[in-house]
């Protein structure tokens, strides 16, 4: 079990090593330099902001520079702006991490109980409003889906103020977010319930005399579980990528935000810092979770 | 009937002598008892039967060939184009902006009052006078062609690759697994970000003055984007039902039957994996147009003039309280579309799967 942990984790750290090459020298095909503009400053002072920043040298040992400072927490600084990008990062991660977290819990577990609810009761009105709506909820994209709850709940109806900085109201926000990956974990749990009540092992308990309650949440959700668990890392993709649309649609000042505008505003070193920020934290969680759900199942081998 | 006694004679059991009434060919009679009951059916024929009685999956294609009808035939009734902004006998409309569905502006309506015909704007108009009704078909075909074809390049490099590990397997199938792994571990959508940035800088150079300009450089970057990335998926797909077919019995059999390794492809495997491909690929479409409405939407989808329906609905979140239709008729396509290939996707897999089927 730990050599196929140690594996992973080798796994990770390799990936995360190929995006950040990918990010870096993606981003230096693109032409033209951060110091050449319309009216070209004097060459002398291009070469010493050159110097001043490596960029004079040959671009893998800028590529090793540019580890380096990763390394050590340096992202380097915003063209824009001209901030530290490891302190816009971090003011801004920390609203975006607010809300993705409660979106996972908030799609988590209803989804879960919808799911195991529509399984329990198949083909009674329960199931079919619930496998109704989770089929309509997968296939609204999130920034329609947002722009919309913006538009009736803010605009309209006005029942919820719209989002500001003295005023958060996380609830459309949030909602926006999990309602896909909520309707996902809907028809997963239901499926893979639905399969687990069919199981021998299941009959078994019944026939034993064991309770149903028993029977539903120790036999067959149990084992139901683990293909939810599995949905865990493209959720948190999805959340993430997410949380850029939905933080533009709500203006939240938060890092999906921030990547959004960099991008409208081609602000290079920060879409390359904030890609390999979130690449890092997604390969992470993906290995969190790759290692519970090997945890869970017993029936899965360690290779 | 013969007589017992005569088709099963007593054995003699020292002679040799054979019973020729034994490999008399079968009368008319007793082939008739062999013949089937009802037709043969193949699997696709008993696939495509099962898939006519899935409801949800018969109103989807409807509902698609209905959307795919309407892309072609509307651009040819009505008078006007994507890009054109209304006019009145001859003359720019600039009273025409933004308007409600099916209404008219001041100046067409003092021209339908001396008599004009002008055909209405069924979805309005948008903020540059130009037909919106237009802009949300020409959005769709934008979108479905966007889907199409990213599905057909994730296919055919999906299809090839795979089958190649799959049919080499050992150390060919060891490199290109470990390849496909990598890839599976990027985070698709950052790095579709990224490289649409990168090729959108790029590109727009290396096309000026050829027929792809015309077309747009985001659509090329996603487009190679997903010739990059979405492969992967598809590739380990194929190769895992090869792997899983070829090592069936009813091959073996077919092997020891003597048959041509040609037939065997064509008659076992094909059959069999073909409907997983299939439905992947139907599913990939909705995967599609969900990536190039978010990258519209994120501001590197196609190209300005040129609508799609990420474009259309996230061009719409400026005056979405005065306009709201606006963000509706692109996104209520958008979600028609996505739903239709759903539910076609799971009728298909219900009818084609034979793992499910009892």
């Amino acid at each position: 079990m730990w050599k196929y942990v140690l594996k992973r984790i080798g796994l990770a750290i390799f990936t995360i090593f190929i995006i950040i090459a990918i990010t870096f020298f993606a981003m230096n095909a693109i032409p033209g330099g951060p110091f050449q503009s319309e009216k070209a400053p004097d060459p002398a002072v291009q070469r010493m902001l050159q110097e001043r920043y490596n960029l004079d040298k040959p671009l893998v040992e800028q590529f090793v520079i540019y580890l380096d400072n990763l390394l050590h927490g340096d992202f380097g600084i915003s063209l824009k702006t001209g901030r530290d990008i490891s302190t816009i990062i971090g003011e801004s991660f920390a609203i975006s991490a607010e809300i993705g977290g409660i979106a996972i819990v908030v799609a988590l577990i209803p989804g879960l109980i919808f799911g195991s609810l529509a399984a329990l009761m198949r083909n009674k009105w329960p199931d079919r409003v619930i496998m109704f709506s989770s089929t309509i909820f997968v296939a609204v994209p999130s920034f329609v889906l947002a722009t919309l709850l913006l538009l009736i709940f803010c605009l309209k109806l006005e029942w919820i103020p719209v989002w500001s900085v003295n005023n958060r109201n996380y609830i459309l926000p949030i909602l926006s977010l999990a309602l896909y990956p909520m309707s996902y974990i809907t028809r997963l749990t239901k499926s893979s319930m639905l399969d687990a009540l069919g199981q021998d092992y299941v009959r078994t308990a019944r026939a034993k005399g064991v309770s149903e309650s028993r029977v539903i949440f120790k036999h067959a959700l149990r084992n139901a579980l683990i293909p939810v668990v599995t949905y865990m890392g493209p959720m948190t993709a999805y959340i993430i990528t997410g949380s850029l649309v939905v933080e533009t649609v709500f203006t939240i000042g938060g890092l999906g935000t921030k990547f959004v505008s960099c991008i409208n505003d081609r602000d290079y070193p920060l879409i390359m810092a904030t890609t390999i920020f979130l690449a890092i934290l997604l390969v992470l969680l993906t290995l969190v979770s790759d290692l519970i759900y090997k945890l869970i199942d017993p029936k899965i081998k360690f290779e | 009937m013969m007589d017992n006694n005569e088709k099963f004679p007593r054995k003699r059991p020292f002679s040799l002598q054979m019973d020729l009434s034994k490999f008399s060919p079968a009368t008319d009679e007793e082939k008739e008892q062999i013949v089937q009951m009802r037709e043969s059916t193949t699997f696709f024929k008993d696939g495509i039967k099962k898939l006519s009685k899935d409801p949800f999956a018969m109103i989807s294609i409807a509902v698609l060939l209905f959307i795919v009808l309407t892309i072609f035939i509307a651009p040819i009734i009505v008078p006007y184009s994507y890009q054109e902004m209304i006019s009145v006998d001859g003359v720019r409309d600039r009273t025409a902006m933004n308007l409600a569905p099916f209404t008219y502006s001041v100046n067409e309506q003092a021209a339908i009052k001396s008599g004009e015909k002008i055909f209405p704007h069924i979805f309005g108009t948008d903020q540059l006078s130009r037909d919106y009704f237009i802009r949300v078909i020409y959005g769709t075909r934008v979108s479905l062609t966007v889907g199409l074809f990213a599905s057909i390049i994730v296919l055919i490099i999906g299809l090839i690759y795979g089958s190649i590990s799959g049919y080499f397997g050992g150390k060919v199938d060891l490199v290109l697994m470990r390849i496909v792994d990598i890839i599976y571990a990027l985070p698709d959508m950052l790095m579709i970000i990224l490289l649409a940035v990168v090729l959108d800088a790029t590109l727009s150079q290396a096309l000026d003055g050829t027929i792809l300009e015309r077309v747009g450089t985001n659509m090329i970057s996603i487009f190679i984007v997903f010739g990059l990335l979405y492969w992967v998926s598809m590739a380990r797909l194929v190769r895992g039902q090869i792997l899983s077919i070829k090592e069936n019995e009813y091959i073996l059999a077919a092997k020891a039957l003597g048959a041509k390794p040609g037939r065997i492809i064509r008659k076992h495997i094909l059959p069999n994996c073909i409907s997983v491909i299939i439905i992947s690929t139907a599913l990939q479409i909705p995967a599609a147009i969900f990536t190039e409405s978010f990258l519209s939407f994120v501001g590197l989808g196609v190209q300005a003039p040129m609508p799609s329906l990420g474009s259309l609905a996230s061009a719409a979140r400026e005056g979405l309280q005065s306009y709201p239709y606006k963000l509706l008729f692109p996104s209520l396509m958008i979600c028609l579309i996505v739903l239709s290939f759903n539910l076609l996707g799971d009728g298909l897999r219900d009818a084609f799967d034979p793992k499910l089927r009892r």
